[in-house]
This record gives structure tokens, sequence and C-alpha cells, in this order.
């Protein structure tokens, strides 16, 4: 269906084109998990972590996958270059958008929840969560001490 | 046959990338914060590259790959331009705007 200019058509080409196709199925993958995380995730701080999927596991293995189908040619010495510079750039990007929101006072939410949009008293209800369980477990650890506390009574009496 | 699995992979790869570019896109739209939509203009940067080298492999003419480097260096330098716009309020070019723009990126800090 789709025919290439310089397709080559040996026994040993199959090989290449066989891991062409497996790493361009795994760069699929990495770009939707990525691209599905940039939409769901609460926070700056988490989208990086998805973005940073995007950049270096998708982009990287698709450009892999490029690369073994183009075989040895100009095609694939440029295709090398973007992924190198792919490679090392995108990661100082998104540092510094850490940087800079860090800097400008964007702070991780504390109690998240997955929404894309959240609802307007979603925080309150997820801080007021953390508190119960706080509290929760405060008493447990005070239950937890009486009992100690009336064990050893009882066995020194 | 191992040469179609490889392009109908393509295919599947070029659709991939619309996808994702239009969940980046819809998270550029929704985001809070200014950072938000700057990383998902980034992450859209980054899928439009991939899309036109796979877009120049499906068509049979890999020149396209050229465009892509244009564009990887352009999304890059891009980025850090934006943030520096964010965290100073002023592009670099000295007298600038600083103080009318103070406010910008949530506040300047000294």
């Amino acid at each position: 269906m789709l025919v290439l200019a310089g397709a080559r058509k040996n026994n040993m080409d199959s090989l290449f084109f066989i891991l062409s196709g497996i790493s361009l199925a795994i760069g699929v993958v990495a770009l939707l998990i990525g691209s599905l995380g940039l939409l769901r995730l609460p926070d700056v701080y988490s989208r990086i972590h998805a973005v940073g999927m995007i950049d270096t596991a998708g982009a990287g293995f698709i450009i892999l996958g490029m690369l073994f189908y183009a075989g040895f040619s100009i095609a694939s010495v440029k295709l090398a270059a973007i992924g190198i510079f792919l490679f090392f750039t995108s990661p100082i990007a998104t540092d510094a958008v850490a940087l800079v929101a860090h800097q400008n006072g964007v702070d991780p939410t504390p109690g998240t929840k997955l929404s894309i949009k959240p609802a307007k008293g979603a925080q309150k209800k997820s801080n007021a969560r953390a508190a119960k369980a706080k509290a929760t477990k405060a008493k447990a650890t005070k239950a937890k001490a009486k009992a100690k506390a009336s064990a050893k009574g009882k066995s020194s009496s | 046959m191992a040469e179609n699995f490889a392009s109908v992979m393509m295919v599947v790869a070029i659709v991939a990338c619309c996808i994702s570019m239009l969940m980046a896109i819809i998270r550029a739209g929704l985001g809070k914060t200014a950072f938000d939509r700057l990383l998902a203009v980034n992450a859209v940067g980054t899928v439009i590259i991939i899309g036109i080298a796979l877009h120049g492999f499906i068509l049979g003419r890999p020149e396209f790959i050229d465009i892509s480097i244009l564009y990887a260096v352009i999304n890059f330098i891009g980025t850090f331009a934006v943030l520096k716009l964010f965290s100073t309020g002023t592009l670099g070019d000295g007298k600038g705007r600083a103080k009318a723009n103070a406010g910008i990126g949530g506040g300047e800090k000294k």
C-alpha cells in the first residue's frame, strides 16, 4: 500500500522492518500514556512527569523506529540528530519549567484527586479528608498507648 | 510482509500523534496556571516534530525531516523565551518593561 523511495528487499532487511514496527509500537504506547497523563494529572509538577514521558520515551522510540526503517542514508543521520537534540534539550526545558513554577510560588496540591476539572470544593474536601485520617491515626496511636500503659500497669500490679 | 507491518505501524503512529496533540491542546485550554499551558504547548511541539517526520516517511519523501529539525530548535528556544518572560518580566533586552510587567508570572522575586 505504501511504497517508500529506496526501500530495500533483502532477507536481512525484513528483520529491520520488524524491529522498526516493534519500536514504533512502543513509542505509540508511550506517547498515548504521556498525553493521557498530561490531561489527567492534577498538578504542574506531576504533569511535567507526563511530558517527560512524551519527550523521551515516545519521541525516542518513534525516531528509533524510523531509523530502522530508513536504513543507512542521509535521512537516518538527520533523524539521529533530531533524536539526540530532543533527548538532551527537552529534560532541560521541563526542568526550567519546574524551576520557574517553584520560584513563582506554584505549590503542589496537598491532597489530590484525579479529575480533569476539579470541582470548586474538591480541594477543601480532600483537605478535610486528610485531617480526618490524621485524627483517626492519632486516636489509634493514643488507644494503643493506653492499652500498652494498662497492660504495663496490670503486669506491674 | 514485514515492510507492510512497519508501514502500517507508521500510520498508527501518526494517528496516535494526532490524538496526543488533541489531548495536549485540551490541557493548554484548561490549564490553571500559565506553566500548565506552557508545558502543553511544549508537548504539542514535540508531537508535531514526530508527526512531520512520520508524514515525510509515509509519503516517501524523507526531506521533510529538515523541517522537523528546525521545529525542534524553535520549540526549545521558544519555551525558554516564554519562561524568561515569566520569571523576569523582560526578554533580556536591557531597559525593557520590567516594572510594567512585574506581575506577569504571579509576582517577581528578587
